[in-house]
């Protein structure tokens, strides 16, 4: 395993990431892939090593899966679930942070409403800290598991077309994303309401439509993403019905992209809101398939930072 | 008791003095402005061979928190932040706690400040009780009690029709109206400027035209009231352009800049450090350059630093959480006349009417910002060729939310002097 060459001290996002970083992650993440299915689902690779989840937003699909991911490692991990609120009234976030380095915790998977929340960790704390998500900004461990995922169906990272469809704006996986393909060099179509896909996006490289059949000709990855309903009572969109009617992706306007395409989503889902349910339940999906690669792809990161080097993982 | 300022160079632009002179300084007032001015033994002497004497420096925007947020400023260290950063007169917002938006707490803020006896300390009062942008303040009582214009500050008045009564009241009170032009239904919960920047990163924006609307809206309800305005820390091309075009239709509209707003662009919140975190926010490049041409032509008038002080811990926080605002009053001179009078952007002569008479001119402050005999002796020393570092850390201020920290170059204040008193000199 090419341990050493994971230089980094810290997952805070894709944009710090080297394609060597990524492909190193992959890589990792897919020896990984087989330890989930074996009757017992656990290796040594992180034992004695102690992994807080500190979340600050509500999550239950990031958090179990880093849950999972530490304890198949044999970490010790234990979930700190701050409400929001507290962000506002009471501790501070450098107070509690500190508080929980004082119990000498190895690494710290942050979720937090504000953009910038993890690499602002890294100013004093000691633990590495990887991004679960920060405000709009990135969702690094999303956008790796999604490649992952596109790497098991095609077989290769390199010369693909994605379509991101849907609330970019408000959107770190969107960003993570974004980064990570620019990077591999594949080509990224934007697509939805002008209020939610910002033209400068296009300063990162990709093609922004308005225009959902458009958006997709020719895409070998149709990435949808969850529209915030909330975003319709500040007419962002006038309303989830134009919203459905103008971008929900169903099965004759997923034709356009290629025979062999596939379609992602996040999660969770609004079904018949941006997916059409048996578009979405369809063997184009590989939506699951996603939940599953994230398994071991933050297993992935979890072991780069704090993994002994010559630990024998298999 | 005299003082003589012996061979220094002197520069007023406003007196059109622009060579070597002395200064003889009598009972706290100037006595005498000519060359080879003898001293007697009752004269003290400050040899300013090699120094630069020039009125006074105004600062027309800053925050003094006092009375209600002494954990962040006093008008004790927000006194002795201006005589350190060469301001012998200061004139502070209104965004304290009671806020000042009545005659006793104009008055206090005056009492305070003679209490403290440093600086010259000139309060604006609120446009709207309580900053609420609903009911006028009793403005002529309040100028009265000292104040010497008004303004909402960070609480932009969002009802045209209370800016113009604001404008057409005030004109009997013969004070600016300053604003902060940033219209607040665009701005809403923004944190950075809007740009492919914000959006990389994720934050939330703030458009240029939150600014630019309140500009034109001002302006053109001004074409018409003819009263006095003055917009504070413009920061964008398109406020330069309307303010410019309004000048050229001779509208009665003055603007000021910030020092960081001139030197700094929004690049440097992508480390997210909240140091960089004010509004109007910091801007694009190109923002920037047409602030630089504004100060050039003469569409921007004076520079003001907006000096806006928090604690350490407000400050190091996450970029969401942690609040608006840069100290500036102790770095402003340095890093202005080091990054554009030394690069010859704008001359020396341009720098000292920035800082000291024309802001002098939009306050009203009849015997301020001008070196004239019988006027009261504030003058500014300034040592063009002595090095600096910015350490906000060694500030008189009690914060240090400067985003200046470790700049180095040169151009420091020697001496500042009001009222003829020594108030701030340079440690050999």
């Amino acid at each position: 395993m090419k341990r050493s060459t994971f230089l980094q001290d810290h997952l805070l996002g894709i944009e710090h990431l080297s394609v060597n970083d990524i492909e190193l992650i992959l890589e990792t993440a897919e020896s990984f892939v087989e330890i989930s299915t074996r009757d017992i689902k656990k290796v040594p690779a992180l034992k004695g090593k102690t992994v807080v989840n500190l979340f600050f937003e509500d999550s239950t699909r990031t958090r179990s899966s880093f849950e999972i991911a530490a304890k198949r490692l044999s970490a010790d991990l234990i979930n700190f679930n701050a409400p929001s609120s507290s962000l506002t009234k009471g501790e501070s976030l450098k107070d509690t942070v500190l508080t929980l380095e004082a119990m000498n915790p190895h690494i710290i998977v942050l979720r937090h409403p504000s953009s910038g929340a993890a690499k602002y960790l890294t100013t004093f704390a000691r633990s590495s800290i990887v991004n679960a998500g920060d405000g709009f900004h990135e969702h690094p461990t999303q956008a790796l598991l999604d490649a992952l995922t596109i790497k098991q169906k095609f077989k290769t990272l390199r010369g693909l077309k994605i379509s991101i469809v849907g609330d970019i704006l408000h959107s770190r996986v969107a960003r993570s994303n974004i980064l990570l393909h620019q990077k591999l060099g594949n080509k990224i179509s934007l697509i939805g309401p002008p209020s939610l896909v910002p033209v400068e996006f296009e300063e990162m490289g990709t093609k922004i439509y308005y225009d959902i059949r458009e958006g997709i000709k020719g895409s070998d990855i149709v990435m949808m993403l969850r529209v915030q309903k909330e975003r319709g009572a500040r007419n962002y969109f006038p309303s989830i019905r134009e919203y459905r009617k103008f971008f929900e992706i169903n099965r004759d306007i997923f034709s356009y992209a290629k025979n062999s395409a596939i379609l992602m989503h996040p999660g969770p889902l609004n079904r018949d809101v941006e997916i059409e349910t048996s578009l979405a339940d369809s063997d184009k999906s590989v939506i699951l398939q996603q939940v599953t690669n994230g398994i071991a792809v933050r297993m992935a990161v979890l072991y780069l930072l704090k993994g002994e080097i010559d630990e024998d993982v298999d | 008791m005299r003082m003589l300022i012996k061979n220094g160079f002197v520069i007023d632009p406003f007196s059109e003095i622009n060579g070597k002179v002395d200064i003889l300084i009598e009972k706290g007032k100037i006595k005498r402005i000519s060359n080879g001015i003898k001293k007697d033994k009752d004269t003290d002497v400050i040899n300013a061979e090699g120094l630069v004497v020039s009125p006074g420096f105004i600062d027309m925007h800053v925050h003094l928190r006092e009375p209600g947020y002494e954990n962040k400023e006093t008008i004790d260290s927000g006194s002795l932040a201006a005589a350190h950063g060469g301001f012998t007169s200061i004139a502070c917002m209104p965004n304290t706690s009671p806020v000042n938006d009545n005659r006793s707490v104009t008055e206090y803020i005056i009492a305070r400040s003679r209490e403290v006896g440093l600086v010259n300390i000139y309060p604006i009062a609120a446009i709207s009780k309580n900053l609420e942008g609903v009911d006028l303040t009793e403005m002529a009582d309040i100028v009265e009690g000292g104040a010497v214009g008004f303004s909402d500050d960070g609480m932009c008045v969002m009802s045209a029709d209370l800016i113009r009564k604001a404008l057409e009241y005030s004109k009997m009170c013969r004070v600016p109206i300053i604003e902060h032009p940033e219209d607040h239904s665009i701005s809403g919960d923004g944190q950075v400027n809007e740009s492919f920047i914000s959006y990389k990163y994720g934050l939330k924006a703030i458009l240029n035209a939150s600014e630019e609307v309140i500009v034109a809206r001002d302006i053109i309800l001004q074409e018409r009231i003819k009263s006095q305005l003055h917009l504070t820390h413009i920061s964008t091309a398109g406020s330069v352009d309307l303010i410019r075009n309004a000048k050229k239709k001779k509208t009665k509209v003055t603007a000021d800049a910030t020092p960081h707003h001139l030197l700094l662009n929004e690049e440097l919140i992508t480390s997210f450090n909240t140091v960089y975190k004010v509004k109007p926010p910091l801007r694009t490049e190109k923002d920037r350059k047409a602030l630089i041409k504004g100060l050039q032509d003469g569409t921007i008038d004076c520079i003001a630093s907006d000096h806006a002080p928090h604690t350490r811990d407000e400050k190091d926080k996450e970029f969401e959480s942690a609040p608006f605002g840069i100290v500036g009053m102790e770095s402003s001179f340095s890093v202005i006349y080091d990054k554009l009078v030394k690069s010859k952007i704008i001359d020396l002569k341009r720098l000292i009417e920035l800082f000291s008479s024309n802001p002098a001119k939009i306050l009203h402050l009849k015997d301020r910002g001008m070196l004239k005999i019988g006027f009261p002796a504030d003058i500014t020393i300034l040592n063009l060729n002595h090095p600096f570092t910015i350490d906000p850390d060694q500030f008189y201020s009690k914060a240090n939310n400067c985003p200046f920290k470790g700049w180095k170059g040169q151009g420091v204040i020697e001496y500042t002097i009001v009222d003829g008193n020594v108030v701030y000199r340079r440690e050999k």
